[in-house]
């Protein structure tokens, strides 16, 4: 019913007594009830404190509008050391910054096959005293400098990155090129293959792809996206639609201008079907995509979207709109999933890598509901499939209009987590991952699904309120 | 021990379908090993370092079954898993058709835009949930008891600045397009808007008006703070403003215990502006009770004033001292007692079970009677207890029978029961039904509240003076 006197009462939205619920309904009232449970313990202050900040309601509009508003096209393949400066011995890594002592076992793989690929060794296993000493190498996140990594992460300075770009802002993100699954470097592996293999991608597959990508329009990253997720990936542990729509895109300039890339035809071939055969490929672009559009919302005053979750396989860590570059850590899970072979959840080491910021923008676990091909990582049916992504539509600000589930209707997918309604419903965002195993060198053991620690919400909830407070 | 593997060619299945039938066949007894999967570059390497050999006319498209089993009856028995698990794989779903209930405001707001939200989570909660509404533009009713201070303010400001409106909190009543929010009474729709920073008194004069002939438009409760120099009246504006815009509002009625007295000369310059005539009926020591308002607006409107029902009748005295009071209703309690005071003094007891001081962690008195029925026991077998002064407030949201429970109480007492019953003829209750029950265990039953505490203040007096 239209009303003069206040805002439509031909449903009523009631959240406590059902009793009161009840007499609406009496009324033959069209009630919606809200299943309300209490927050998270010892956050009820904070929620209200943030709840009331007069800068949160249109911080966290900015922010939703500043994501959704950036496109991410594919305009540069090059080494690290020219797209991001990275000097000799500098290497970068997944997720909150760590040291190695610290370090799991993958991440410490993935460095040691880091250090070899550089010549700082001729052993990866001599890498091992090198980071100990600590005195001629660095570790660094990823995400101080514009970049997501998988897994490990790590970068070097000769590894070949993908570089994005926002059309209308020009600014700019990065990762790395997959190396398929396995025994790979992002999974911790460092044996004489993984090596071989990264060196291949450094002198054909990376100059061949520059070549490529310079020589044709800029790859619509965006789009690509949007149409996978109508084809059945989720873009995080499936991306083979996308990884083929980027080959579609790619093939015939990697076939003319090879010659620019010094490049035989047979290493063509090569590269073509490396690319093709290798599912996860597209993940690398999906990943710095999606940053490309969570960081157009940092540093937005009051905000309490999360604009980054990313693991170094010790810590999972949150960044948030209003609280500037912080992180806010826990220890990172062990997912639950399916194992390779004769792996098994002893072997698995706890969460790794900077996909989750698939999961951060609106991919990954919270589209599971578009990818029912890999529903069964949750141990079940379509139905579950399609009340995770439900559910994750209930710690989001908004929806995701590009990226839609035809499954739902074609609805936007749940776009930008609000730590309040994280630490108000105790629900954890959703994450698809693989598993790495635990002793450095062994490599993929499995996928499953993961969620955050819970405290690292209410850690930054309190932060948030600080600040609030701060503003009085 | 041995092995078996086998190559399937052209039984294509999905990886990860693939790996769930490994795992339901490594878990079938004797069964050592198990990986069912297709032969790609990956899960030959995997099938070879489990110790697997593989044939090498194995393609991309070949299904592989390797096992490691105990013995030849385990081959059978894993076979016949796999067979299982393979046809499991393509299984129809099941239901899924289920989807669970939004968690908060804000995402239940998302399948009914524009809705009212009514919030009665416990107080220290109400105000994340209430702020929800207004961030998607919403008018909210908050019910709760036990929301902060600092909480209305904030919520009030919020929704000040975005033209919206805050009814409540410390008074659950409003009636909107003939729609009971709270505790409210069913009214005939009319010429009368109410706004009431108090909700008891808000419904005595739904229940006043009601039996003297006289619609309601609109009543909306604005919270027993709201006229405070704290709150500031952010409500009442917003609610005056709504009710004047509304065509079929003739008269306003704003109703509040004793407001703050810059507050109270805000909004009556407020109100001076309106189109709508405004009537104050602001209670306290000195003014006009609510029952007296009601006659005030009655003849405003051009009405006759009736004469105000009861049902039953009290002997008198014959014990005690003293008048002690028993109220569910803060404003029916404070009314009473101001009636009390001004001819008996202030010795005489009375007590609020809709405070919040009774509250914090349980249900409204209206709605659970426990606490005062215990506590009328108690005051009853006291003997210097005159004359007991009870409410009993129906309409939405009150319990569906209080005289079921509240009748046996009193029914033998040797303390004369005076009981200010609020409702309409409409309630769900029944308001006839609730006053012959309460008559007939001995109550005398009035509909002004007013009315039953100078009949109550009166008895006292008789007493008193019998004793002198």
């Amino acid at each position: 019913m239209t009303s003069t006197v206040v805002t439509s009462t031909s449903t009523v939205v009631s959240v406590g007594t059902d009793l009161l619920a009840d007499a609406l309904a009496g009324q033959a009232v069209e009630v919606q009830r809200v299943d309300w449970r209490p927050p998270m313990p010892g956050t009820e202050s904070d929620l209200a404190t943030v709840a009331a900040d007069p800068l949160r309601h249109d911080a966290n509009r900015r922010a939703l509008d500043a994501m959704l508003g950036v496109t991410a096209r594919l305009v540069d393949v090059a080494p690290a050391a020219e797209v991001l400066g990275l000097q000799r011995g500098e290497f970068l890594h997944a997720g909150p910054p760590i040291t190695w002592d610290r370090a799991s076992g993958p991440l410490r793989g993935g460095l040691m096959a880091g250090a070899a690929l550089e010549g700082l060794v001729d052993d990866p296993e001599d890498a091992v005293a090198l980071f100990e000493s600590g005195s001629s190498v660095s570790l660094e996140p990823c995400h101080h400098r514009a970049t997501v990594g998988p897994m490990a992460g790590v970068v070097t300075p000769g590894m070949w990155m993908f570089v994005l770009e926002d059309p209308a802002s020009g600014r700019r993100t990065h990762c790395s090129l997959n190396e398929g699954l396995g025994k790979v470097l992002r999974y911790g592996a460092y044996s004489p293959e993984v090596l071989t293999r990264l060196r291949w991608m450094g002198d054909v597959l990376g100059p061949l792809l520059q070549a490529a990508v310079r020589a044709s329009e800029p790859v619509d990253v965006t789009g690509i996206l949007t149409q996978m997720l109508q084809m059945g990936d989720e873009a995080h542990n499936r991306n083979r639609a996308g990884t083929l729509m980027l080959l579609r895109d790619l093939a015939p300039a990697m076939v003319l201008s090879s010659h620019e890339a010094g490049a035989a035809t047979a290493d063509v071939a090569e590269a073509i079907r490396f690319v093709g055969a290798n599912d996860h490929f597209f993940l690398n672009l999906a990943m710095p995509a999606c940053k490309l559009a969570l960081d157009a919302a940092r540093g937005i005053e009051g905000s309490t979207m999360v604009v980054a979750m990313a693991r170094n396989g010790t810590d999972f860590g949150i960044q948030v709109a209003g609280t500037g570059d912080e992180w806010f850590t826990g220890p990172a899970q062990v997912a639950d999933g399916l194992y390779l072979g004769d792996y098994g959840p002893d072997d698995a080491n706890p969460d790794i890598g900077d996909s989750a910021i698939t999961e951060t923008a609106g991919i990954g676990g919270f589209a599971m509901a578009t990818a029912p091909a890999i529903v069964r990582l949750v141990g079940g049916s379509v139905p579950d499939a399609l009340a995770t992504t439900r559910r994750m539509h209930e710690i989001t600000l908004g929806e995701n209009p590009r990226w839609s589930v035809p499954v739902l209707d074609f609805q936007g997918t749940p776009t930008g987590i609000d730590v309040t309604r994280v630490c108000r419903t105790g629900i954890l965002p959703q994450i698809n991952t693989g598993m790495a195993g635990k002793v450095a060198g062994t490599g993929q053991v499995g996928a499953g699904l993961v969620t955050p620690p819970a405290e690292i919400f209410p850690k930054a909830l309190a932060r948030l309120a600080e600040l609030a407070r701060g503003r009085g | 021990m041995r092995t078996h593997v086998e190559l399937r060619p052209g039984a294509y299945a999905d990886s990860v379908a693939l790996l769930q039938v490994s795992r339901s066949v490594q878990q079938v007894e004797g069964v050592l090993a198990a990986q069912v999967a297709m032969a790609t570059a990956l899960n030959l390497e995997v099938l070879a370092g489990m110790g697997f050999d593989v044939p090498a006319e194995a393609t991309t498209n070949d299904l592989v079954v390797a096992l490691r089993v105990a013995d030849d009856a385990a081959v059978e028995r894993a076979l016949a898993a796999v067979a299982e698990a393979l046809a499991a794989t393509s299984r129809r779903p099941t239901g899924g058709g289920e989807v669970a209930p939004h968690r908060t405001t804000a995402t239940a707001l998302r399948d009914a835009p524009g809705g009212l939200v009514l919030v009665s989570v416990a107080g220290q909660h109400a105000l994340v949930e209430a702020m929800d509404a207004l961030d998607a533009g919403s008018d909210v009713m908050v019910f709760s008891d036990n929301v902060p201070l600092e909480h209305e303010i904030a919520l009030k400001r919020t929704a000040a600045e975005r033209g919206l409106l805050v009814l409540g909190p410390d008074c659950g009543t409003a009636v909107v397009d003939g729609v009971g929010l709270g505790f409210a009474n069913v009214v005939r729709p009319g010429p009368v808007g109410l706004v009431a920073a108090s909700g008891t008194g808000c419904q005595q004069l739904l229940a006043l008006l009601d039996h003297a002939g006289v619609g309601v438009s609109s009543a909306l409760g604005v919270g027993g703070r709201d006229l405070s120099t704290e709150v500031g009246g952010r409500s009442t504006t917003e609610a005056l403003r709504r009710l004047d815009l509304d065509p079929s509002v003739e008269l306003v009625v704003l109703v509040s215990k004793p407001p703050a007295p810059e507050v109270a000369a805000t909004v009556q310059e407020y109100a001076d502006r309106l189109g709508t005539p405004v009537e104050l009926a602001l209670l306290g020591a000195g003014r006009p009770d609510l029952t007296a308002a009601a006659e005030a607006v009655l003849r405003r409107l051009g009405h006759a004033v009736p004469t105000w029902p009861v049902t039953g009748s009290t002997g008198p005295a014959t014990r005690g001292r003293r008048l002690h009071g028993l109220f569910v209703g803060g404003t029916l309690c404070q009314e009473a007692r101001l009636i009390a005071e001004e001819r008996l003094g202030t010795d005489h007891p009375f007590t609020d079970f809709g405070d919040d001081a009774y509250t914090a962690g349980r249900a409204h008195p209206m709605i659970d009677p426990t606490l005062r029925l215990e506590h009328l026991a108690r005051v009853a077998a006291d003997p210097d207890t005159a004359v007991l002064l009870l409410d009993v407030v129906l309409g939405h949201g009150a319990e569906p029978d209080p005289a079921a429970l509240l009748a046996p109480a009193i029914t033998g007492l040797d303390v004369p029961v005076v009981v200010s019953l609020v409702g309409t003829a409409a309630d769900p209750q029944d308001l006839a039904r609730q006053a012959d029950a309460l008559a007939g265990a001995g109550a005398e039953v009035h509909l002004s509240n007013a009315g039953a505490a100078r009949r109550a203040v009166a008895l006292v007096e008789q007493r008193l003076e019998a004793l002198s």
